[in-house]
């Protein structure tokens, strides 16, 4: 039997607390699987820095990862098989793309890529087409199917229906996370009738369509966003302990750069310092490297990275207070400058954080063309853009989903010990009540 | 502190007025392909390169105060207009250290040109690792229904050239 049809004897299942059982009969998918460049992403935490703020959120992108091929493979399977808009010869592809598309996801990734230039879709293609494992197991299916599986993940492979599936504003992706990180956090938002979505689906010409009838299923998969965004994602405690992560690497870099002698060599860090990574050593990178730099250095020289090590690794974390930039960003001008003046390093310890710095999206009705919409497909045949006929979606696409905050050590300002006026000064400004602390 | 904010007031002030969503998000992803340090990152999507994070910026912006958006009903759909308001000007000139001199030629000359040609611009930016041909072949089959035609390509490898001399490479 030809390699890309080539079926394992036995099924093979993966228990997940999402979906119950993952099945894995393909040859390839099982291959895949086994690659250490695929076995990496168990070491790698799908929320990053959450579980400091919700401690079950302990799941990794290898679990997310075969959530979406689980996904995707019964919309292959059951949801479109036999129908005439879909081409069985792209359920491969689709499969693979599925389970490849967060490959290239390092440590803590948000944060690694602001501070060292990174982008982890470069590394996802770097990865599938480079020297690896998944490489040579892509391979034997033909030798133009690892670019194929890399332009699906890039989103500019030709075969817009099959991208639509792993990545759209309802996609394989989306569907897996929301309800894995519901189910990690123990929260009670981001549940919503899957099944059902699965069963109002179906291919269209160039993406995926809901028939009207599934309309209500679609509804609550938005709302779950929605509040998955603001009660999760977004959480202020959770960006607290990502301003502490993003200073600690800006700080790292700096020092490198004035050739600090680190009691602890950073050496896995050091192309990155210099701005050239090589697939090699980002392969290396995983969450325990990284925590084991941020352990030790809790004993460096360096003041400044040595607090930072030991509030994130203690989760002695920012406080933070709602920051307005229209109004304040004159006071905030003003909180720098006695920052400085009571010998606190304003760009470490004071940081304006916006909802535009953090990665998650919210549905847009695809105004003027800038992202695919939501199709439904009504009775009569026609598409319509989905917040067209829902009043509820209608209603939160056009609200206000910005949001800033402000973040600073509040231990600090409270310790009278130093600057004691600046820092009295300095709580007043921030109305930092003291009876909290 | 928001410096990535004041760097959009700087690329909108440049421009003086950005009529729709679509070309602001091409000229800045132009911008960056030129380096001038915008820090958004931008994926491709189906109508070319997009950033959601520039897209929630705008909308932060506004809600500050410091952008001034105007909707208006075009044929089908909604096209949106930006200018800056003087509480901006007034933030813009307070982050001074944002300073990109090249800058404003390069947005008034993107500015001249219409959203369609820009995105085929940006387009053949984002492929940029890629040979002539198979950039050309790229904007074909996943801009078919936009209709380019060679001579538009050739003219777009042009326009950059005239883009990066502005730019100072």
């Amino acid at each position: 039997m030809a390699y890309p049809v080539e079926k394992l004897r036995e099924e093979k299942v993966f228990k997940d607390p999402v979906h119950r059982y993952i099945h894995v009969r393909d040859r390839i998918i099982w291959d895949l699987i086994g690659t250490k460049e695929f076995q990496r992403l168990r070491r790698i935490k799908q929320l990053g820095t959450t579980y400091l703020t919700f401690h079950g959120a302990e799941h990794s992108r290898f679990n997310h990862s075969l959530g979406v091929y689980e996904i995707t493979r019964r919309i292959a399977d059951d949801v479109f098989h036999e129908r005439p808009e879909w081409n069985e010869d792209d359920r491969l592809l689709s499969l693979c793309a599925a389970l490849l598309h967060d490959l290239g996801h390092g440590p803590f990734s948000h944060s690694f890529e602001k501070v060292f230039d990174l982008d982890h879709e470069y590394f996802t293609r770097a990865i599938i087409l480079g020297e690896t494992e998944v490489n040579k197991v892509l391979l034997t299916v033909s030798n133009d199917f690892p670019i194929k599986v890399a332009e699906v993940i890039a989103k500019t492979s030709k075969n817009k229906l099959v991208v639509s599936l792993i990545s759209s504003q309802i996609d394989a992706d989306r569907m897996d996370y929301l309800q894995r990180d519901a189910y990690f956090t123990g929260v009670s938002y981001g549940h919503f009738d899957m099944e059902r979505i699965l069963r109002v689906m179906q291919p269209g010409e160039d993406q995926v369509v809901f028939r009207k009838s599934g309309m209500h299923a679609v509804e609550d998969y938005i709302m779950s966003r929605y509040q998955m965004y603001w009660q999760v994602y977004f959480h202020p405690v959770t960006r607290s302990a990502e301003v502490i992560l993003t200073k600690i690497l800006h700080r790292a870099k700096d020092l490198h750069k004035q050739d600090y002698c680190f009691k602890s060599d950073p050496h896995h860090f050091h192309s990155m310092f210099n701005g050239a990574i090589t697939l090699e050593d980002y392969i290396k990178l995983d969450e325990a490297i990284v925590l084991y730099y941020f352990q030790m250095w809790q004993e460096e020289e360096d003041l400044i990275l040595r607090d930072l090590c030991r509030r994130f690794m203690n989760r002695n974390l920012f406080k933070y207070a709602e920051f307005d930039p229209a109004k304040e960003y004159k006071k905030l001008a003003q909180l720098s400058i006695l920052f400085q003046k009571a010998g606190i390093d304003p760009e470490y310890y004071l940081v304006v954080d916006s909802s535009s710095d953090l990665p998650y999206d919210f549905y847009r009705p695809g105004e003027e063309e800038e992202r695919l919409p939501i199709h439904l497909l009504m009775k009569n045949g026609e598409i319509r853009e989905l917040s067209r006929e829902s009043e509820i979606v209608d209603a939160i696409s056009g609200k206000r989903r910005t949001d800033h905050k402000l973040y600073y050590p509040a231990d600090v300002l409270k310790d009278n010990s130093t600057a004691k006026e600046i820092k009295e000064e300095i709580r007043k400004l921030l109305e930092i009540d003291e009876s909290r602390y | 502190m928001l410096k990535d904010h004041a760097k959009i007031i700087h690329a909108i002030a440049a421009s003086e007025e950005i009529i729709g969503r679509k070309k602001l998000q091409k000229m800045v992803y132009i911008a960056k392909k030129l380096e001038f340090p915008f820090q958004e990152r931008f994926q491709f999507h189906f109508y070319g390169p997009y950033s959601e994070e520039l897209t929630l910026r705008v909308e932060e912006l506004c809600n500050m105060g410091f952008l001034n958006e105007v909707k208006e009903k075009k044929g089908g759909y909604y096209q949106y207009r930006y200018t800056l308001t003087e509480s901006g000007k007034e933030f813009l000139s307070l982050n001074e250290q944002v300073s990109m001199p090249k800058l404003q030629d390069c947005m008034s000359d993107m500015n001249s040109q219409n959203a369609r040609f820009l995105e085929l611009v940006s387009t053949i930016l984002y492929f940029d690792n890629l040979p002539k041909e198979d950039v050309q072949e790229k904007v074909f089959t996943l801009k078919s229904k936009q209709r380019y035609t060679e001579e538009e390509v050739g003219t777009a490898y042009q326009y950059i050239k005239s883009l990066k001399g502005k730019a100072g490479h």
